[in-house]
């Protein structure tokens, strides 16, 4: 579903991604892990080119997205994404939000956008505040509206970026919830997240990055267990 | 000193003319302004040079010089060029030089919304001018409704100088009536009333616009 072959991201002279090799195939839940200014974020960015790469490709279903304005809004029709940030619109409801990409991108007419968006907020837990705006909803219920708002696209993969890093910590397990149902009926997922207990228990392969170099991967069980690499021993005797 | 109370009822007719003149000359004004600054403010965020230079030199050169200058330099100064009346000049001196104010209320507030907010619309597929328009506008224009309000009522006061190029407005009309009558403080107490009064509509209209993009219920 997502291929990342031969990554490199240069801000200014800081050389942020070097070299990444990556591949998410269909349902498979990818997690992301290392430590703070390790690329991690910025590899998620570069895959709906949020972030602009200088060299190597990223496939979306086996396609390189052209650097084309209209192609590369297409493509992020296809592929949701979630902030740590929530980002949700504060001027729209939360029925709203949900409605807006399907309506605004997809001409999905208003009727039919309201009753999937309720779907989708039914989904997440919130069908009792669709009326509600976002300023008045807790950080967690902000971010299951954010993966509902991204889910409302049907995109065929969704991308995590820390969605519980700017939570309480009472908060990040109703989000962590809504992902690992979502995990569950083989949703395609590609999550950079701290929680080390979602990866092993969710994710089907582990990446553990280190200075913008993917240093080792596998099934969070190895990875958790058996680290092959010091870098990864130490990253994990640092956190866990 | 004499001041007599009495004679404000007697000539606040007087007036009424004048004060219809200063509220067009001063509305057209901020109407023009305002449509200038939208502009403006945008070619002022783009990236692009030859479009944001334009943008920042009209802001330098508005906000440098006087609007009187600028008054008197539209109406004598392009006379043979443009060949103005006095209202007009007026006008376009007024939305010229708010123009210049408000592009730079406008680029503020729309600065001013979380990139955040541009990256999650686009991340749904939106265009860039859309998210602008759908996301980024709407929350923009609420933050730059105060600096706006503040900007209009400026524009009201600073609609007196066209009593310099001939145009009968509040201030000219005091002068005019105070010239024949000699109750000068009578006079410009008169105007100074419209003046207050006219803020005063001003301010209970922006406390309205304030209120009813309040009732989103949006931080």
């Amino acid at each position: 579903m997502i291929e990342i072959r031969g990554l490199h991201k240069y801000f200014g002279d800081n050389h942020v991604l070097r070299g990444v090799d990556m591949t998410v195939g269909q349902s498979e839940v990818v997690v992301v892990i290392g430590a703070s200014g390790s690329g991690k974020s910025t590899l998620l960015r570069c895959v709906n080119k949020l972030e602009r790469f200088r060299k190597g490709e990223v496939r979306i279903r086996g396609e390189v997205v052209p650097e084309d304005e209209r192609a590369i809004n297409r493509m992020r029709t296809h592929v949701g994404m979630v902030f740590q940030h929530f980002n949700l619109f504060p001027h729209m409801t939360v029925l709203g939000n949900v409605m807006e990409g399907p309506v605004q991108v997809k001409g999905v007419p208003r009727a039919q956008a309201r009753r999937t968006g309720l779907g989708y907020l039914e989904k997440v837990g919130l069908g009792d505040k669709v009326d509600a705006y976002p300023g008045m909803l807790s950080g967690g219920q902000k971010q299951r509206v954010a993966i509902a708002r991204a889910l409302a696209m049907e995109p065929d993969a969704m991308l995590f970026d820390e969605p519980t890093s700017a939570l309480d910590p009472e908060l990040v397990g109703e989000v962590l919830g809504v992902m690992r149902e979502l995990a569950a009926e083989g949703m395609t997922m590609m999550v950079v997240t701290h929680e080390m207990g979602f990866a092993r228990e969710v994710a089907d392969t582990v990446y553990f990055m280190d200075e913008g170099v993917v240093v080792e991967q596998g099934p969070p069980e190895r990875i958790f267990e058996t680290p092959e690499q010091p870098r990864t021993r130490e990253f994990l005797a640092q956190i866990l | 000193m004499h001041y007599d109370v009495s004679v404000l009822a007697h000539y606040f007719p007087y007036f009424l003319p004048a004060a219809w003149m200063t509220l067009q000359v001063t509305v057209l004004g901020i109407a023009l302004g305002l449509a200038l600054g939208l502009g403006t403010a945008f070619l002022q965020l783009s990236p692009r040079l030859a479009l944001n230079g334009p943008a920042r030199l009209y802001i330098y050169v508005i906000r440098g010089t006087p609007l009187l200058l600028q008054l008197l330099f539209i109406y004598y100064g392009l006379r043979g060029v443009l060949g103005l009346a006095a209202v007009p000049s007026a006008v376009l001196a007024l939305g010229v030089h708010n123009g210049a104010y408000i592009a730079v209320i406008f680029a503020g507030a729309i600065r001013s919304i979380s990139g955040g907010q541009m990256e999650a619309a686009r991340s749904l597929g939106m265009t860039h001018a859309r998210a602008m328009r759908r996301i980024i506008l709407p929350q923009a224009l609420k933050r730059a409704v105060p600096p706006l309000g503040n900007q209009f009522i400026i524009a009201l006061k600073d609609s007196s100088l066209a009593s310099t190029i001939t145009i009968n407005e509040l201030l000219l009309k005091s002068q005019q009536l105070a010239s024949s009558n000699f109750m000068m403080m009578e006079m410009l107490t008169i105007a100074a009333l419209f003046y207050l009064l006219y803020t005063g509509l001003f301010t209970v209209l922006f406390r309205r616009v304030e209120r009813r993009l309040e009732a989103g219920g949006y931080a």
